[in-house]
C-alpha cells in the first residue's frame, strides 16, 4: 500500500526549477533511496514534499489524503517527519529537551515514546540533561533523528544522515535506520553515500539535474555498473 | 497673506526642503547606494554646522568672550565654511569607520546613534568648546550686502539650490562610474563581492565619508540659515529621524528620489503646521509632538505599504552599459 | 566609592529588566528593537496614570508601605501597567514588524520601522504629558538605611533589586520548566527547526513580545520610582540595553542580565570622573570596546 506518492513535482528557489518533474512513491514500511551527483535536487525534492518549499507543479499524496503545499507544521500532525541535513537540532537545549520539542504537538502523555527513544539511542540516555550543543556530531545526528521520531511518525524524511560524520559512525547510523525501519517507519533517505544507502534500501530512484534518470530496487542500483559509473562515482 | 508674502514663505520652505534635500543625498550614497545603516546623521549635522560656524566668525575678544567661548574663529567667507564642513566631517568620519564598518548592520546602526549622541553631549556640556548650551549666534550669511534684509532670503534660496544641484550631479557622476558599480554589488551582495576581490571595507569607507562631507555641507548650509546654533537642534528626530523619513518617502538608492522626498516630507511636514494651528489653545503646547507624531505614524505607512517610496529603486545602472 | 557600585548595582538591575526583554526578542526575531527604550517609558508612564490618576478616582487610599515610597496604589498600577506595555507590544508586532516580516523585509527595515515605533511612543507620552518632569510622588524625603561600610541605600531601591531578582527567577523558572518557555528557547535556536517540528511559532513569538514588553514596562516604573519620569528617559536607556545586550551575547539571558549590571556600575563609576550626563556615552564606549574586541559577547554563544 503506498503510503507516500509525490507525482510530477516541479519546484525550485526564487526564479529557478531546482526539480523537474519528478515522481517517486513510497511502499508501506520501506525504506527508499534517494542518490545521485551534488545539486541534483535531492535535498529540494525533500523540502517539497514536507511543505518547506512550494511545488510549482505536481501534487503530494499522504496515504489517502493530499497534501501539497501545506505547512511543516500541519504535515508533521499528519504523521511524517523530516530531519534536516544542517541545522537539525536546538544546541542550547539539552538531549531531553530536543525530544520533548519533537513532542511539541502531541498531547497524550508521552513518557514511553521517550523512553522507547533512549531505547533506541542508548548512548543518549546518560546524556540527556547535557546541551546538545557540547555534543559529538555522531551523537547529535542521533538527536535530530530522535527529535524527529517523537512524533511517533509513520513516514520519515531523511537528508543525508551521514553526512559530515566520520566514517567509523556511519555504518552505526546506517544500522539506526534500519532499526528504527523495523519498527513500521516507512523511510526516504536522501544520500551522497550511495553505497551504503542502496545496501539497506528496498529501492532507490536517482536523481541527476533535477530529474529522475533510473529506479529499480536497492541491489539492483548496486550491481549496474552502468549507473554506478555515470552518477555514483563507480 | 498677500502675493509678496505668501513667496517669501514659499522661499523659505525652499530653502530649509532644499537643506534638507542635501542631507538626504548624502544618507542615499551611504544608505541606498551602500547599504550602510547611518542612524547618526545628526551628529554630521551638528559637526557640519558648527565647523562651519566657528570658521566663518572670529574669536570672541575683549567682553564678549566673556559670555562666549568658541574653540576656534577664523572669521573666514563662507566658502570656506562650506569647506571646512565637509572636509572636517569627512576626517571625523574616517575615524569612525574604523572600527565600525568592520561591524554588521545593526551593530554599526546602534554604533552611529551612540556616535551622534556622545556629540550632542559633548557640545552641549563643554563650555570651552561651541558654547555649552547657549551655542553660536550671529553667523554670517554669504553676500549678505547685495540686498535688503527681507529679501536675502532669495539669494539664500540660489546658493541652497546651487549646492544642491552641484551635489546632486557629483552623485550621479560617481555613481555610474566603475566605483559606483561596486558599491552598488556590496549593497546587494557583500559575499559575492568579497570573492570578487575588492576591498570591501575600502569602498565602504570611501561611502561612509563622501555622504559624510556632503551632510556637513547640509549643516553648513543649515547653520548659515538659521544664523544661529545650538545642540538642541541637533536631536534624533529632527538631525536624523525625518532625513530617513525623507529617503524613504522618496525611494531610497535613487538621488532624484532623495530630493524628491525632502521636499515632499518638508511640505507635509509644514503641512501639518496648519492642521495643528486649528487645535484649541489648551492643545497649542503640544502641537510640535502631533507633527512628529503624523511624521512618525506616515513612516510606518510608507514602510508597509510603499517601501520602494514615490520612486523606487533606480534600474540597475550596469544594465544599461553591459 | 562602594556607594557609587551599589547605586550601580540598582540602576544596573533596572537595565537588566529591559536588557533581558531586549535580548529575547533580538534573539528570535533577529532585529534591533529600537522601540524597546520607549517600552520602558510607556511603562512608566501608564503606571503614572493609574496611580496619579485613576486610582485616586477609584478612591484607593494613598498611604505607603512602611519606610517605602509607594502603597497600595502602586502595588495595583505595576502589575497592571506591565500588562498593558506587554498588550502594547504584542500589538506593535501585529500590525508594523509582523507584516514587513511576511513581505521579507530585511532587518534594517525592521529596525527602522521600530525606530519609528520609538518616536511614536515618545510623541504620544510627549502629548498626554507635556515635557516636564513628573514623580510618582512629589515631594517625598527618601530616608536612607546606613549598611555596614557606610554605604547608604533608600529602601525603595532594596526593594528594586528584590523586585528584579523575582521577575528574573520567575523568566528563568517560566523558560526551564514550561513547554512554551521551552519553545521560546527552541524558536531563539532554530526557527525553522521549531516550525518543521510542529512548533507554533507565530505564538512563541507573540509570548516573548508580551514578555519583552511586561519586564520593560517594569524597569520604567523602577526607575520611575528610584529617580524621577521624563519622557526622554527610554531613549536614554538605549545606548546601555544595546551595550548590556551585546556584552553579554545576543540571544542570552543571563549574559543580558551580568551586562546589564556591568553597565549599571561602570555608568555610575564614572560619575566619579565625568558629569553624570555622559553616562550614555560611557556605555557606549564600553559597547564599541566589546564589539571590536569580542563581538560574540563575554559568554559567547551571541551571534557575532
Amino acid at each position: 500500500m503506498k503510503v507516500l506518492e509525490a507525482k510530477n513535482l516541479t519546484s525550485g528557489y526564487g526564479e529557478t526549477d531546482i526539480l523537474r518533474d519528478v515522481s517517486i512513491k513510497l511502499e508501506e514500511e520501506e525504506i527508499v533511496s534517494i542518490i545521485g551527483p551534488n545539486g541534483a535536487g535531492k535535498s529540494t525534492l525533500l523540502k517539497t514534499i514536507f511543505g518547506i518549499l512550494m511545488p510549482r507543479h505536481g501534487a503530494v499524496r499522504l496515504r489517502d489524503e493530499e497534501i501539497t503545499g501545506l505547512s511543516p507544521d500541519k504535515i508533521v500532525r499528519k504523521g511524517m517527519s523530516y530531519v534536516p541535513q544542517v541545522d537539525n537540532i536546538f544546541p542550547s537545549l539539552t538531549i531531553q529537551e530536543n525530544l520533548e520539542m519533537g513532542a511539541f504537538v502531541r498531547t497524550d502523555d508521552y513518557r514511553d515514546r521517550l523512553d522507547e527513544m533512549y531505547d533506541l539511542f542508548p548512548m543518549l540516555k546518560d546524556r540527556r540533561n547535557q546541551k546538545v550543543g557540547s555534543l559529538s556530531g555522531g551523537q547529535r545526528q542521533m538527536v535530530a533523528m530522535g527529535r524527529a521520531l517523537m512524533l511517533d511518525p509513520t513516514v520519515l524524511l531523511l537528508d543525508e544522515p551521514s553526512a559530515s560524520l566520520a566514517p567509523m559512525l556511519v555504518g552505526m547510523i546506517f544500522e539506526k535506520i534500519v532499526d528504527i525501519n523495523r519498527t513500521g517507519v516507512s523511510i526516504i533517505v536522501v544520500e551522497q553515500n550511495a553505497r551504503e544507502t542502496l545496501k539497506i534500501s528496498d529501492r532507490g530512484y536517482v536523481l541527476a539535474m533535477g530529474r529522475k534518470v533510473f529506479e529499480d530496487t536497492g541491489k539492483a542500483i548496486l550491481e549496474n555498473d552502468e549507473v554506478g559509473k555515470l552518477y555514483l562515482g563507480g | 497673506m498677500d502675493i509678496g508674502g505668501l513667496i517669501a514663505y514659499l522661499v523659505s520652505l525652499a530653502i530649509m526642503a532644499g537643506i534638507f534635500a542635501v542631507f538626504a543625498l548624502g544618507l542615499n550614497i551611504q544608505w541606498g547606494y551602500t547599504g550602510l545603516f547611518n542612524i547618526g546623521i545628526a551628529g554630521f549635522f551638528c559637526i557640519g554646522a558648527y565647523t562651519s560656524a566657528m570658521i566663518t566668525t572670529p574669536m570672541p575678544t575683549g567682553l564678549y568672550a566673556q559670555y562666549v567661548h568658541q574653540i576656534f574663529g577664523l572669521n573666514l567667507p563662507f566658502i570656506f565654511g562650506l569647506l571646512g564642513a565637509a572636509l572636517v566631517c569627512g576626517f571625523i568620519a574616517y575615524l569612525i569607520g574604523y572600527p565600525t564598518l568592520q561591524l554588521r548592520e545593526d551593530y554599526l546602526a546602534i554604533a552611529t546613534i551612540g556616535i551622534a549622541e556622545t556629540f550632542r553631549l559633548i557640545f552641549n556640556n563643554e563650555q570651552w568648546l561651541a558654547n555649552g548650551p547657549r551655542g553660536l549666534m550671529g553667523l554670517p550669511q554669504p553676500l549678505q550686502g547685495l540686498v535688503e534684509a527681507r529679501h536675502y532670503n532669495y539669494i539664500y534660496l540660489v546658493v541652497v539650490l546651487a549646492v544642491m544641484v552641484v551635489i546632486y550631479l557629483s552623485i550621479e557622476r560617481v555613481i555610474r562610474s566603475p566605483w559606483g558599480r561596486v558599491l552598488r554589488a556590496i549593497r546587494e551582495d557583500e559575499i559575492a563581492s568579497a570573492m570578487s576581490g575588492k576591498d570591501i571595507f575600502r569602498f565602504k569607507m570611501q561611502s561612509l565619508i563622501f555622504g559624510s562631507m556632503i551632510m556637513g555641507v547640509g549643516g553648513a548650509l543649515y547653520a548659515h540659515y538659521t544664523k544661529a546654533i545650538s545642540p538642541d537642534v541637533f536631536t534624533p528626530l529632527y538631525g536624523t529621524f525625518i532625513i530617513w523619513v525623507m529617503l524613504m518617502a522618496g525611494g531610497s538608492g535613487n538621488n532624484k528620489g532623495a530630493v524628491l522626498g525632502a521636499f515632499v516630507i518638508w511640505g507635509i511636514w509644514i503641512g501639518t503646521k496648519f492642521l495643528t494651528d486649528l487645535l484649541p489653545y489648551t492643545l497649542k503646547a503640544r502641537a510640535p509632538y502631533i507633527r512628529f507624531l503624523i511624521i512618525g505614524i506616515l513612516l510606518e505607512i510608507i514602510l508597509i505599504y510603499r517601501p520602494r517610496g514615490l520612486i523606487g529603486e533606480e534600474k540597475r545602472i550596469s544594465k544599461m552599459i553591459d | 566609592m562602594a556607594e557609587l557600585i551599589v547605586y550601580g548595582v540598582v540602576l544596573g538591575s533596572i537595565i537588566a529588566l529591559g536588557a533581558i526583554g531586549l535580548t529575547l526578542v533580538y534573539g528570535i526575531l533577529r532585529f534591533a528593537n529600537f522601540a524597546h527604550g520607549d517600552l520602558m517609558t510607556a511603562g512608566a508612564y501608564v503606571s503614572l496614570f493609574l496611580v496619579t490618576g485613576l486610582f485616586p478616582w477609584f478612591g484607593i487610599p494613598d498611604t505607603t508601605f512602611g519606610s517605602l515610597s509607594f502603597g497600595w496604589r502602586m502595588a495595583f498600577a505595576f502589575p497592571i501597567a506591565m500588562a498593558c506595555v506587554a498588550a502594547a507590544s504584542i500589538f506593535f508586532d501585529r500590525i508594523l514588524y509582523r507584516p514587513l516580516r511576511l513581505k521579507g523585509s530585511g532587518s534594517v527595515i525592521l529596525a527602522i520601522s521600530a525606530l519609528g515605533a520609538s518616536f511614536i511612543i515618545r510623541m504620544i507620552v510627549l502629548i498626554l504629558w507635556g515635557g516636564d518632569y513628573h514623580f510618582y510622588r512629589p515631594g517625598v524625603l527618601r530616608p536612607a538605611i546606613i549598611l555596614p561600610l557606610e554605604i547608604k541605600i533608600r529602601p525603595d531601591q532594596i526593594l528594586i533589586l528584590i523586585t528584579v531578582l523575582s521577575l528574573v527567577v520567575f523568566l528563568y523558572l517560566f523558560l526551564k520548566r514550561t513547554k512554551m518557555g521551552k519553545a521560546m528557547r527552541a524558536t531563539a535556536d532554530n526557527m525553522e527547526l521549531a516550525r518543521v517540528s510542529g512548533i507554533d511559532t507565530e505564538r512563541v513569538i507573540i509570548w516573548t513580545w508580551g514578555i519583552g514588553g511586561a519586564l520593560a514596562g517594569a524597569g520604567g516604573i523602577l526607575y520611575g520610582i528610584d529617580v524621577q519620569l521624563h519622557p526622554g528617559m527610554g531613549w536614554h536607556f538605549l545606548l546601555p540595553l544595546f551595550a548590556a545586550t551585546i556584552l553579554g551575547g545576543i540571544g542570552n539571558m543571563y549574559g543580558a542580565l551580568v551586562g546589564a549590571l556591568v553597565m549599571g556600575v561602570a555608568q555610575q563609576v564614572s560619575t566619579a570622573y565625568l558629569l553624570p550626563t555622559y553616562k550614555p556615552a560611557v556605555a557606549f564606549i564600553i559597547m564599541i570596546l566589546i564589539l571590536l574586541v569580542r563581538p560574540q559577547g563575554i559568554f559567547g554563544g551571541g551571534r557575532a
